[in-house]
């Protein structure tokens, strides 16, 4: 029998839907419900993380991200200058750090910052504390990616725009920052946010420098949880509460992707 | 003392010489119409007027400045010069009345009050007082472009340069922005116009250059140049941009098989 082409393409898909609902069916049959309950989703370990989860953990969690972030978003703008700058040295300089910072892991910076140097230079101390070594040792690391983020916003606004500012008398530096940055920044809004994104994962690697009970953030609060109680709830706990401070931003990045589509 | 004195202007850009040796002058108060061939060097000869390019050699003078000297400070000069660009070039994040108004107070330093009075002051001589609070994108693109007619009026300037300012719009829009620039030649308004509206160079020019090649091919009032062209170069780009129905098979050098 020969099908028609339409007949055809609703058998496909119907069956695409079946074997979706199938899989899904397996699953649930195959899993031990009780157990799964009992080691993920205890009310009581749950609920012995509040207040701390929210008022330590993840207000340090955010804390930290914003620190890195702004000390990140500060060295990438001067980054990306330097590499759009007439200047032969400046480029070099600015290439060489973010080739040689995009190549390295966050936790090999961090442990540089917050052991390397003390033991180098143990006289003197990295200001502020473990919060002072957090903003340095993500912040290096994210000022890499930045700068080649707003370095390429930078170079999308047309140079017409630059013309037409130096016709109208601005010096180079007063169209830069008047005219050229301004909608640079528009532009990288999207790819900025994602870059917190990221930022807010990676202050999970902070453990590492050794915190207390008041600079603790999520990642290590659930594990020593986890330990106290002898089960993994906390780390669903952390996840959600990560969830919380991520899914809203990648909200605000398709938002505004779609305003910025609606623009073009 | 000439608004503007070129003498013996030459533009390279690597191996490709784009302007051959140009002299030119435009006296105060005359409209200067520029026409001629697309990569005749008509564009970049406006540009180096305000050194957005930088000549290879020979001298400028801008109301009597070298604009050329190193010594000479490039904004100040700029400042006196207004140029409307092919793109209209306005500032996408801001409204038009900022548009008309940053230069004035960050070059000028004007005040707020005294750069939105001059600012709605151009706006009405371009007939868009009602754009104010208006972005550059809710524009039409002949809005655009008298928006930045007004934004170079606000810097008060003594020359304006325009450079194919109609070319990138819709048909029915050429016809504002021309009636805006042909508002500021009665004016007095001092022009150097590269166009390729040749009705407008016609009706409105004290005098067109014609240019191919690198260099200037000849020049004179209007009604010389379109009138009666001494040179065989003019007169064919007269007839392709007059006539372009009545170009012939023979003259582009096509040979139809039957």
């Amino acid at each position: 029998m020969k099908l028609s082409r339409r007949r055809r393409q609703r058998i496909v898909r119907v069956a695409g839907y079946l074997v979706f609902v199938l899989v899904i069916l397996v699953v649930v049959a195959a899993a031990d419900w009780g157990r799964l309950s009992d080691a993920f989703f205890r009310g009581d370990v749950a609920r012995s993380m509040f207040p701390e989860a929210i008022t330590v953990a993840l207000r340090n969690t955010i804390i930290y991200t914003l620190l890195a972030f702004v000390f990140g978003l500060t060295l990438g703008l001067v980054l990306a200058l330097m590499r759009l700058s007439s200047i032969l040295p400046y480029r070099w300089a600015a290439t060489a750090y973010i080739e040689l910072f995009r190549g390295l892991p966050a936790l090999l910076v961090l442990f540089m910052v917050g052991y390397g140097i003390p033991l180098a230079f143990p006289d003197r101390e990295i200001p502020g504390g473990v919060y002072g070594s957090v903003t340095i040792g993500l912040g290096l690391t994210a000022a890499a990616y930045m700068a080649e983020t707003i370095r390429a916003g930078i170079q999308a606004v047309p140079k017409g725009q630059l013309e037409a500012a130096r016709t109208l008398g601005m010096s180079h530096t007063r169209a830069m920052v008047s005219i050229v940055l301004p909608q640079a920044f528009r532009i990288v809004i999207p790819p900025l946010t994602n870059e917190i994104i990221l930022l807010t994962k990676d202050t999970s690697l902070v453990y590492v420098l050794g915190v207390t009970p008041a600079t603790i953030e999520l990642t290590k609060f659930a594990g020593d949880t986890l330990n106290t109680r002898v089960n993994p709830t906390p780390l669903v706990v952390a996840g959600l509460l990560y969830l919380v401070i991520t899914l809203p931003l990648s909200q605000v990045v398709r938002a505004l992707e779609r305003r910025a589509g609606r623009e073009r | 003392m000439s608004t503007i004195e070129i003498t013996g202007l030459h533009k390279s850009f690597g191996k490709l010489e784009v302007l051959r040796g140009i002299d030119l002058r435009v006296e105060p108060g005359e409209v200067v119409c520029v026409i001629g061939p697309s990569g005749s060097g008509k564009s970049t000869l406006l540009r180096c007027v305000n050194l957005l390019e930088e000549p290879t050699s020979g001298s400028i003078r801008v109301a009597g400045v070298e604009v050329t000297d190193p010594d000479t400070d490039i904004d100040a000069v700029r400042r006196g010069i207004g140029m409307v660009f092919q793109q209209f070039n306005l500032f996408g994040h801001l409204t038009v009345r900022e548009n008309v108004t940053i230069a004035q107070r960050r070059v000028l330093k004007r005040g707020r009050a005294e750069a939105d009075r001059v600012a709605a002051e151009n706006l009405s001589r371009v007939g868009l007082t009602d754009k104010a609070a208006s972005y550059p994108a809710q524009l039409s693109g002949g809005q655009q472009q008298r928006v930045a007619i007004a934004r170079a009026l606000a810097m008060d300037p003594k020359l304006m340069l325009f450079d194919e300012p109609t070319s990138a719009l819709d048909p029915e829009l050429v016809g504002e922005v021309l009636a805006v620039m042909r508002g500021l030649a009665a004016e007095g308004m001092t022009m150097l116009v590269v166009t390729h509206e040749m009705a407008f160079a016609r009706e409105v020019a004290s005098r067109v250059v014609f240019m191919d090649a690198g260099a200037i091919v000849e020049q004179g009032p209007p009604a010389e140049v379109f009138g009666k062209p001494r040179e065989a170069r003019t007169r064919e780009f007269l007839h392709r941009v007059l006539e372009p129905t009545h170009v012939s098979e023979t003259e582009i050098g096509a040979h139809l098989t039957d």
